[in-house]
């Protein structure tokens, strides 16, 4: 969803928004812009737990709560790695995101494909599907999950897990891909075909191609909704510890500085990303694409 | 070509499989769970326990409706925050919208459950926001936010507002803005061309947006826990427990069910009040 709205916003930003007469009266007018105040007073409360959790990933705490800032250290990002726990809570975070992305990302896609190119018996279902799917709570969809792994006798584990993250991505996935497939243009596949490629070179050489932005997008949407998990992935988990789950049980005996780190490198990572996605809309605007 | 009619069937069925088997399934199986009797050690048998129902609405009836004044209380929230941020950004934000939305998506790439231990940590009695205040006299030494009805909702709507800004966004910024020009050169103030253009054009989007929020909002128990302490459990606060904890599974998928008829039943009449197809049109 997130990286849709940053190409949209992308292409529509630079023209069209508000006309010559209108800002030409805001002017003359000089009221004060409350607007602008209220968007950057709900900015600043939304990066404030943020900039708390960067900051204390440099404290050096007292006690085992890392709460009141004792004074600057590097101590924790020289040790970042140093609870194995947590590594290898993280290791089986970015290990279930990667593989949910593949999955989801394949699944997804064909789906999307489906629903934005053809008619088909069972559309409107597969679209209540999706949507009942992405709309239900993630409290419900687990307890729906384990429920039904406990009639089946399944015990629940890393496998069960991506498999329940498959599922709540697959849809997110297919939308973005939907999205893309409406609006090609059929006449260059058409034109591939006039020029002797078979269904397949063109699906491959044509098709695909012009869909890679939104599988990628779809993919970064799953793997971002994966490594996030709390809810659905505490239902399903059994023994397996995931990073929101190992912060989770952290939290009664105090949780180590180095969460503050991981955190911050997560953002950083986000950061980049959103960064590089932005310069790359930029320059597809710039070369008029 | 007949091979071209099996297409989209080809392509569709591994994910069927997959929402069949994952998603469709496991609601009925949960159903049937809900309507067993037993226990962990005997075993649960099949015994359609309908009674299930009714212990679980007589004895959770408190969470249940906490859960629902929450999400309502969260969503209004988003909206009193989320709708003026919308507008200054679809209207306001120039050249720099898509800077302003990755501002507020930013936040969100750390993790959901350390971004609200994070508050925790921020709001807790002698912590960097209530400690030095304190020390200055400005606030009583027994004053705190945690543990509250207020830290929840605010949590909630810390957590969901982007699901209540981008759909608003999304509406307000594919609008004509000589729609509103109209409007003022009928001599209606900036009042009236709010409340007769701009609002009834927005609409589809706040729906899409309460829709977003108040379902995860309602269902939601980390926030209660985090930022709630004993006294302000939601509903899937007791969800999570009667699974996790107590293995008391029949109750367990019986109040879960009683949340997703309640959801179901406001999304619908939700739904049927302004045509489901414009709702589901937003909300992909």
């Amino acid at each position: 969803m997130s990286a849709d709205v940053h190409t949209q916003a992308g292409a529509g930003g630079g023209a069209g928004n508000g006309t010559a007469p209108a800002t030409a009266r805001r002017r003359a007018r000089r009221r004060t812009d409350w607007g602008r105040y209220h968007t950057w007073a709900v900015l600043a409360w939304l990066f404030a737990p943020i900039v708390f959790m960067i900051a204390f990933s440099f404290n050096d705490p007292a006690g085992r709560h890392n709460i009141t800032w004792q004074g600057f250290t590097l101590r924790w990002y020289q040790n970042a790695f140093a609870h194995t726990e947590l590594n290898e809570a993280m290791f089986n975070s970015v290990s279930i995101a990667l593989l949910t992305m593949v999955v989801s990302g394949l699944l997804g896609t064909l789906l999307g494909l489906a629903l934005g190119r053809f008619g088909f018996r069972g559309k409107q279902l597969t679209n209540l599907v999706m949507f009942a799917a992405i709309s239900a709570p993630e409290v419900v969809l687990g307890a729906a999950l384990l429920s039904t792994f406990l009639m089946m006798n399944v015990t629940t584990g890393y496998w069960t897990t991506v498999i329940a993250h498959v599922m709540f991505c697959v849809s997110f996935v297919a939308i973005t891909v939907r999205a893309r497939v409406i609006t090609l243009d059929p006449r260059l596949e058409e034109a591939a075909r006039d020029l002797g490629a078979g269904p397949w070179d063109t699906f491959r050489l044509v098709t695909l191609p012009m869909l890679f932005p939104a599988i990628m997008a779809g993919g970064l949407l799953a793997f971002a909704l994966s490594i996030d998990d709390y809810i659905i992935t505490s239902f399903v988990s059994g023994d397996v510890t995931t990073f929101p789950l190992w912060i989770w049980g952290a939290t009664r005996v105090g949780i180590p500085p180095q969460v503050n780190v991981m955190g911050t490198l997560l953002f950083a990572v986000g950061l980049l990303m959103a960064v590089v996605n932005i310069a790359m809309a930029r320059r597809r605007t710039a070369t008029g694409d | 070509m007949s091979n071209r009619k099996f297409t989209p069937y080809v392509l569709v069925l591994p994910a069927w499989v997959w929402l069949a088997l994952f998603f469709v399934v496991p609601i009925g199986g949960m159903l049937s769970l809900s309507l067993t009797t037993g226990n962990v050690v005997t075993g649960f048998q099949q015994t359609f326990e309908v009674g299930n129902y009714a212990a679980a609405v007589s004895t959770y009836w408190e969470q249940i409706l906490r859960s629902l004044l929450y999400g309502a209380c969260a969503t209004l929230v988003c909206i009193a925050l989320g709708y003026p941020m919308a507008y200054w950004i679809a209207f306001r934000g120039g050249a720099h919208k898509s800077t302003y939305l990755l501002l507020i998506l930013l936040p969100f790439f750390v993790s959901f459950v350390l971004r609200t231990i994070s508050w925790r940590f921020f709001l807790s009695d002698n912590g960097v926001v209530l400690g030095p205040l304190k020390d200055l006299g400005l606030l009583p030494e027994g004053f705190a936010v945690l543990n509250s009805a207020p830290a929840v909702v605010l949590g909630l709507a810390y957590n969901f507002l982007p699901f209540m800004v981008l759909p608003i966004y999304a509406v307000l910024e594919r609008m004509d803005p000589y729609l509103v020009e109209a409007a003022h050169d009928l001599y209606a103030d900036r009042v009236q061309a709010f409340v007769r253009v701009i609002l009834p054009v927005s609409l589809p989007g706040v729906f899409a947006g309460v829709l977003m929020t108040f379902i995860p909002t309602s269902a939601d128990y980390v926030n209660a826990s985090v930022l709630g302490g004993t006294h302000n459990t939601m509903i899937g606060n007791v969800i999570q427990t009667q699974y996790l904890v107590n293995n008391n599974y029949p109750i367990a998928a019986s109040i879960t069910f009683v949340l997703m008829g309640l959801l179901l039943v406001g999304i619908f009449s939700y739904a049927r009040a302004l045509g489901t197809e414009r709702v589901m049109e937003v909300h992909a």
